[in-house]
């Protein structure tokens, strides 16, 4: 059916931030592809008439009151960060210089 | 990539607003992101404090914590339902939160617990007055649930901003602080005047969320932020013939946080898509970033890579389905609608539209309402609040609402004029006491021994003392001069540290110099 | 007392200990012997959690001394799935970008377990981030199984399955996206459940696909399982897609199936899930398993769920996409391994990029490629959308069944055990492990995998049965009945038949 091509495939590690290396992109284009095959099948079981299921078991309106619970010491909030600095969570440059 | 690199369109090359306004129709829309004054955060526990210390209002949920889950906020969900009703829209029969995903450093869980398809409320309209009383509708298409992002700190490059910063630091005590985003419809016809429809829009939007008590509603805290999209088409003579012409691309300017850049960033970027259309330049649709130092725009992140945010229902959460009698209930919540409140209050005062527009700009409505509750005269209240305590508020550079002074304390105030006790420089003085923290009025009045002197003996021997030191205006006045009585009043003024009653002085001098 | 107290059952330690014949420290320190001398070959563990396993049965021994009311599983020890996060222990998800990741919060299973009183034994080894089905997946190594040390224990729960079958724990905790508690049950000649969705909090379980995922009980015997699932079953606050009911009466209806009657019980055999695709000897044990059922009193007869055709083309598209957004997460600013880019400015995309690409494994890469294929514009609704409307077909054939029978019944994977190594690189053909126990997490209903046998290549074949929503008892009650009649005609336990692992005095007293 639709082959997914290697291009598609560094676009879609670019979306979901995983660098992949050209080996990567060759194997996983093969069997992105052969994946897709197997499961397009699934637009053909239904049509516009039916309805969509995201929730197994059908709840609605669970709310939570407003109410203030204890929150995390910040040397707990901390504790598994890469980096931190003044009590804050220290990560890279988001930007690289202004182009 | 970024536009910064063309000849033509380097910053400071905008056309002026009124060249562009000459050859260009714009159309703009309004993002609004509202945050709640809910004691806790949209999906956790978290307190919403502002100013705590960094990552002391966090914990798993809002740090996005594996294996940790949302769970939505009651007061949040009434809180939108509310506004929605405000805003005259439709309120959702079912209505569900999204993920909208997309990675970077300041969201925990790399996505937004949004809504996209369902939201909770859709097509409603926002009715205002300009200036000059013209009476505008705003379409809004949707107005929904979401949760704020952390806060970034950049750390080294060139004053904090996030080009060229070495690294970033991450607060997450404002993440997961619930917020409402108020999407309006393209908003098309005003031509030049659409600076100041965007203005108004927002400051009337402001006004419906105050008076809804939803939120702290302040701009100058972030607690209201607005992004303006804006476009421009080639203008053609017709209503109608305009409404036909294609909308042309379109920026999103971010970071406008309050009512007066929200005017100069539409005008600035007006004229500088103008100026790129008019060379023949194709505007590029992008994020741009509006600095109030300038008072221009620069890009933001390319959108070269288009954004996919891959939204999905959000499995953690259950759709929210409002019964009729909820909504009902909220509805019979709800506060007289700001622009009918204002018409009820002027025609209860009896203000002039100019009174009253100095009132509203001012945003001292509600002081004035509770002065007159405690008692004030309307005019009396309106006077101390737009002038004497307006400009303090501006030389202290706070808002009004801070001062030390009260309603009640301006009420005291007025009563001690209406009463006599107080002339009205010697009520100016008590206020300045006041505003210094030295106590009510009356008490400042009392420690700084300011009275009117209202002793006839002590007044009668200061005007013969005043007489008698100035014979020749003694003669004019005996002479039928009463003009010439004003010396004497300021005199005896003088002598009495002004605290005599100016038009009692004057009655006695008339009686004593006629002698 | 001479005998091995790792060969008894939880529900058998629990009298032992109530009645003072042997003390929660020496059943701890037992199991904790025995993972010492078998888990090298085994790789059910990767985290043993010594100390405090024994200063909890040390404070159940005192707490009993002192005459505390005690819960029915106080001081039975247990094995925690590592994708269950458990404070100050850490939690990997059997994942690289995990590994030095210590929680600062219990999963609300973890909490409940801990609240009944049982020492944790230590974290299981699983497919990285629960994605695979034979636990070849993990970062840390393979798991391998008790019945041949050559073959995968089944995934992604293959850790706490072999635990238990290896006789290293009685009880194990385990997730359930797919069918990671019942397929590695199948396998390992145990038992495996999943509860209906919502019936056991999913706080603290690190998602992989959040609307498919519960957690649920593994044990050697099905009573023990529903003894479990009453310790972690419940309403939960904090996860708001936690049912509001009270806990099912698991034990009371395993207890009844145990009395062997299962007359006036309408039993629906899934015409869809036998015959191509499944091993001969699974489906001969299936049948014998049909004939006990029948023999029973139960009423059988054929159900069609023509939807059941699309779940795994469903599954392969929520599960992943699900997947990826739930795994964004671990992007290296807040917590977990951050990796420097090779070459280039080191902005955080750059960082997110590398340290990705080098922490997950390619079946982690694989699943979140795939997910962000099936969300993502112009795809959304042919994939993610049809997917989900599938969803909706497997709930119309559902409901249609309900009307005819109680529960149903299947084989719980097409196939034994298969080797290490044999599916790796073919995760097509990986993937159509989970045939049979997909439909359940897509319609969030109550299944149970018990031992039915060993196939003719001598190693477990397991038979499932599927209840209604809400409906867990019934699994207990149809499995303990099927369980007590096959271990009476094999005299005793399948895993009695399992090669004896370790030195011959290894665990014993």
């Amino acid at each position: 059916m639709s082959a997914i091509t290697r291009e598609d495939v560094a676009r879609l590690g670019a979306l979901a931030r995983i660098h992949l290396t050209d080996g990567e992109l060759d194997v996983l284009a093969g069997q992105l592809t052969a994946i897709v095959d197997a499961v397009a099948v699934v637009s053909s079981a239904v049509d516009d008439s039916t309805p969509a299921t995201s929730h197994p078991i059908p709840l609605t309106n669970v709310f939570r009151p407003d109410t203030v619970t204890a929150s995390l010491s910040r040397a707990e909030a901390l504790s598994s960060a890469p980096a931190d600095q003044d009590g804050q969570f220290r990560v890279p440059q988001i930007l690289g210089e202004e182009p | 990539m970024s536009e910064m690199s063309g000849p033509t369109a380097r910053a400071g090359h905008a056309m002026s607003f009124e060249a562009a306004m000459e050859r260009f129709d714009p159309v703009f829309g309004i993002e609004v992101h509202v945050e709640l004054n809910t004691a806790t955060k949209m999906f956790c526990g978290c307190a919403t404090a502002f100013g705590a210390p960094p990552n002391t209002q966090v914990c798993p949920v809002c740090l996005g914590l594996p294996g940790a889950m949302p769970t939505a906020n009651v007061e949040a969900v009434e809180s939108a339902i509310r506004l929605g009703l405000a805003l005259n829209c439709s309120i959702a029969a079912s209505s569900r939160f999204a993920r909208k995903n997309y990675f970077y450093p300041d969201l925990a869980k790399d996505y937004q617990i949004s809504q996209y398809d369902e939201p909770i409320n859709y097509d409603g309209h926002l009715t205002f007055e300009l200036d000059d009383g013209t009476s505008v509708r705003v379409e809004i298409e949707r107005a929904h649930m979401e949760e704020d992002a952390a806060k970034l700190t950049h750390v080294g490059g060139a004053a904090g901003r996030i080009h060229g910063a070495a690294y970033s630091l991450v607060d997450y005590n404002r993440a997961g602080v619930p917020l409402i985003e108020i999407v309006t419809k393209p908003v098309q016809g005003m031509g030049s005047r659409a600076p100041e429809v965007a203005r108004a829009y927002v400051a009337a939007l402001r006004d419906v969320v105050r008076a809804l008590e939803i939120s702290d509603a302040r701009m100058d805290q972030g607690s209201i932020r607005a992004d303006v999209n804006l476009s421009l088409r080639p203008r053609v003579d017709g209503e109608d013939a305009q409404r036909a012409v294609p909308l042309g691309k379109r920026t999103e300017t971010k970071n406008v946080n309050s009512l007066r850049t929200i005017e100069l960033a539409v005008r600035y970027e007006c004229g500088r898509q103008a100026a790129l259309l008019a060379a023949g330049r194709p505007v590029v649709q992008e994020t741009r970033h509006f600095h109030e130092d300038t008072g221009r725009t620069t890009p933001g992140r390319s959108k070269e890579e288009a954004e996919d945010y891959r939204y999905f229902p959000e499995p953690d959460l259950l759709p929210v389905v409002p019964s009729r009698d909820w909504v009902e209930k909220l509805r019979a919540t709800l506060p007289e609608p700001p622009a009918e409140r204002r018409r009820r209050l002027q025609r209860e005062w009896g203000f002039t539209d100019l009174e009253m527009r100095d009132a509203v700009r001012g945003g001292v409505l509600t002081l004035i309402e509770e002065t007159v509750a405690a008692g004030a005269p309307p005019a009396g209240a309106r006077k101390w609040w737009t002038g004497e305590l307006m400009r303090a508020a501006n030389d202290a550079g706070v808002d009004i609402a801070q001062l030390p002074v009260t309603p009640a304390h301006v009420a005291e105030l007025e009563g001690l004029i209406a009463g006599g006790a107080l002339t009205d420089k010697l009520a100016r003085q008590a206020l300045a006491g006041t505003l210094a923290g030295e106590g009510s009025p009356a008490d400042v009045a009392q420690a700084r021994g300011l009275a009117v002197v209202s002793d006839d003996g002590a007044l009668v021997a200061a005007v013969d003392a005043a007489l008698a030191a100035n014979p020749d205006v003694a003669r004019k006045i005996r002479g039928g001069k009463i003009a010439a009585a004003g010396a004497i009043v300021g005199a005896v003024m003088k002598a009495t540290r002004g605290q005599a009653d100016a038009a009692r002085v004057r009655e006695l001098i008339l009686g004593r110099g006629g002698e | 007392m001479s005998e091995d107290l790792t060969r008894l059952s939880a529900a058998e330690l629990s009298t032992l200990m109530a009645d003072g014949e042997v003390s929660a420290r020496e059943v701890t320190e037992a199991h904790l012997a025995r993972i010492h001398d078998v888990d090298d070959d085994v790789h059910a563990f990767v985290l043993v959690n010594d100390t405090d396993a024994i200063l909890e049965a040390r404070r159940v021994d005192e707490a009993r001394y002192r005459g505390e009311e005690l819960g029915p599983l106080a001081g039975v020890p247990i094995a925690v799935k590592d994708l269950l996060t458990t404070r100050g222990m850490r939690t990997t998800c059997g994942s690289r970008i995990l590994e030095d990741w210590v929680p600062v919060y219990d999963a609300t299973v973890v909490a409940k377990v801990r609240d009944a009183g049982m020492p944790i034994l230590g974290k299981t080894n699983m497919d990285e981030f629960a994605m695979g089905s034979s636990t070849e997946h993990s970062a840390f190594g393979p798991t391998h199984n008790p019945w041949d040390l050559d073959r995968i224990p089944g995934g992604s729960g293959g850790g706490s399955s072999a635990a238990v079958a290896a006789f290293e724990a009685p009880l194990a905790l385990g997730t359930d996206t797919g069918g990671s508690i019942r397929q590695p049950a199948a396998v390992t000649g145990t038992v495996g459940a999943k509860p209906t969705y919502g019936a056991v909090s999913r706080y603290g379980l690190v998602a992989m696909a959040s609307s498919l995922d519960q957690v649920g009980p593994c044990s050697r015997t099905v009573l023990d399982a529903a003894m479990l699932h009453e310790v972690i079953g419940g309403h939960d606050p904090h996860d708001a897609t936690s049912l509001p009911e009270p806990v099912a009466p698991a034990v009371a209806y395993a207890r009844q199936g145990m009395a062997g009657d299962l007359r006036g019980v309408r039993i629906g055999i899934v015409g869809e899930l036998r015959g191509d695709g499944f091993q001969q000897g699974v489906l001969e044990r299936y049948a014998e398993a049909l004939g006990v059922l029948e023999d029973l009193g139960a009423e059988m007869q054929v159900v069609s769920c023509p939807s059941f055709a699309y779940t795994l083309a469903a599954y392969y598209l929520i599960m992943p996409s699900e997947a990826s957004s739930n795994l964004a997460r671990f992007d290296a600013m807040r917590y977990g391994l951050r990796l420097s880019p090779q070459g280039g400015p080191v902005t955080a995309e750059a960082v997110m990029g590398a340290t990705r690409e080098a922490a997950f494994g390619p079946e982690v890469k694989r699943r979140v490629i795939l997910g962000t294929y099936a969300l993502s514009a112009g795809y959304r609704d042919a994939y993610y959308g049809s997917a989900q409307k599938v969803r909706t077909l497997v709930q119309e054939d559902l409901a249609h069944a309900w009307e005819a029978v109680d529960v149903l019944v299947s084989p719980t994977c097409p196939t034994t055990a298969f080797r290490i190594g044999e599916k790796v690189d073919n995760p097509m053909a990986m993937y159509l492990s989970d045939t049979a126990t997909i439909p359940a997490n897509l319609a969030g209903i109550p299944g149970i995998s018990v031992p039915a046998g060993l196939a003719e290549d001598g190693l477990p074949v397991g038979v499932q049965v599927l209840a209604p929503a809400r409906a867990d008892a019934w699994i207990y009650r149809v499995g303990a009945a099927l369980e007590a009649v096959l271990t009476e005609r094999w005299g005793g336990g399948l895993l009695d038949r399992a090669p004896m692992l370790g030195t011959p005095t290894g665990g014993a007293r």
